[in-house]
């Protein structure tokens, strides 16, 4: 499968964020999208998850399923981790599970995957930061989607679960999957740059 | 259907946890019907008289709060993306989490209104009237109120603008909703006359709250 990216505009609240953006990513790639804040990183990852309209531009998913929309094809991991602190972890993977379609592993096999294992049965609230990013990246895995949208993901990892992040990026793209991920560090797997200039 | 459900679920859930809210507008329609009677006077005639209209008229009330979080406490964290990339159409998505919500907030209104009309001195066949009617009329109100609230997810402090919104919608909802209270109490209107035109309004609500929220939230960005 390839994702292609063709003349992509954005322009909001009338000021142009990025524009005339092209990229092709295929199967088994990373990409990494860099660049100085307020470049339009996190907007780019938005439009390609479909939760923002593009102004301009195409984007095509070659190679997939014709009926599926790509925001279905796609995970998307924002800097907020769309937690509810009364609901335990496992509670959490389960509905997301239910929630996204296409099961992949059980959210106990997640969860013991992001090293969560032990608190399957506590409520969110009482999770630390890094132990809630965990939480959200173990949604990835309970799901299976193509494309992965991170936007600064290893954001409050410590550096054993960025290890265990590059694994389950890792294993996802040796499956065929496709990652980009909007970063300002180094990243632990081999990934093309894309960098986004500023002074749109 | 199995995406639908597990909303369904998950919003029953947070709403009877711990800061889930469900209990709020119960306990605000709890104090607006008990003050009444201090207010009013101890005139049981004139209780008993106005008593349906005092549960109706809390009940919208009780109804605006709570509905700001209707949508927001999603949007915040992040959880409206992602269910906008589920593969459940966003009208079921607003459906799931409205009716959740009515069975969280509105419900436990229309059942707890024949206890509370008892302290209004309604008589069995007026506390009848009223908790069938508030039963029929309260998912019109969250519905309408649904509209408001996918408009102002976004914003902080959105509750009065959402209430400012949506009360001139529900008043419909409230003029029929007395009026077939009190035809059941007597009158020369049949009671199926109001009565129907409010079961209407309902069904009209599902439909037109549910489309026009969904709008609200595919344009919230741009």
């Amino acid at each position: 499968m390839r994702l292609v990216v063709k003349g992509l505009s954005s322009i909001r609240s009338g000021r142009p964020v990025f524009s005339d953006l092209d990229f092709v990513l295929k199967s088994g790639e990373a990409l990494a999208v860099t660049g100085p804040n307020g470049v339009g990183k996190s907007s780019l990852l938005r439009i390609i998850a479909g939760l923002l309209p593009p102004s301009e531009g195409q984007l095509t998913l070659e190679g997939g399923d014709a009926e599926t929309p790509l925001n279905e094809e796609a995970h998307y991991l924002g800097h907020r981790d769309a937690l509810k602190p009364s609901l335990t972890a496992f509670e959490t993977l389960s509905f997301w599970q239910s929630m996204l379609g296409r099961t992949l592993l059980d959210p106990d096999k997640a969860l013991i995957q992001v090293g969560l294992g032990h608190a399957a049965h506590l409520p969110s609230g009482y999770l630390s930061a890094g132990q809630r990013r965990r939480l959200a990246l173990a949604r990835l895995i309970v799901s299976r989607r193509t494309i992965w949208l991170l936007d600064e993901p290893t954001s409050a990892l410590d550096a054993a679960s960025e290890t265990m992040f590059n694994g389950l990026v890792t294993e996802h793209m040796n499956n065929g999957g496709m990652v980009l991920v909007a970063t300002h560090t180094p990243l632990g797997f081999p990934a093309q740059t894309l960098a986004m200039q500023g002074g749109a | 259907m199995a995406a639908f459900l597990a909303l369904f679920r998950r919003d029953l859930v947070l709403g009877a946890r711990i800061g889930g809210g469900a209990g709020v507008g119960l306990v605000f329609f709890l104090m607006l019907v008990t003050i009444m009677p201090f207010a009013v006077g101890p005139d049981m005639a004139l209780l008993a008289r106005i008593g349906p209209a005092i549960l109706w008229v809390a009940a919208l009330l009780a109804t605006l709060i709570g509905l700001d979080r209707l949508f927001q406490a999603d949007d915040e964290d992040g959880s409206l993306d992602l269910l906008r990339m589920s593969p459940l159409p966003l009208p079921l998505i607003v459906l799931a989490k409205g009716l959740a919500h009515w069975i969280s907030t509105g419900l436990p209104l229309a059942l707890a209104a024949p206890f509370l009309g008892l302290l209004l001195a309604l008589e069995p066949k007026a506390l009848l009237a009223v908790t069938v009617t508030l039963l029929v009329g309260t998912p019109a109100l969250t519905f309408i109120g649904a509209i408001g609230a996918a408009l102002t997810a976004g914003m902080r402090r959105g509750g009065l603008i959402l209430s400012v919104l949506v009360m001139p919608l529900m008043i419909p909802v409230l003029i029929f909703g007395i009026s077939a209270t009190s035809a059941a109490l007597g009158g020369t209107i049949p009671f199926m006359t109001p009565f129907s035109i409010l079961i209407a309004l309902t069904l009209f609500a599902f439909v037109s709250g549910t489309v026009a929220a969904t709008l609200a939230i595919q344009n919230a960005e741009g």
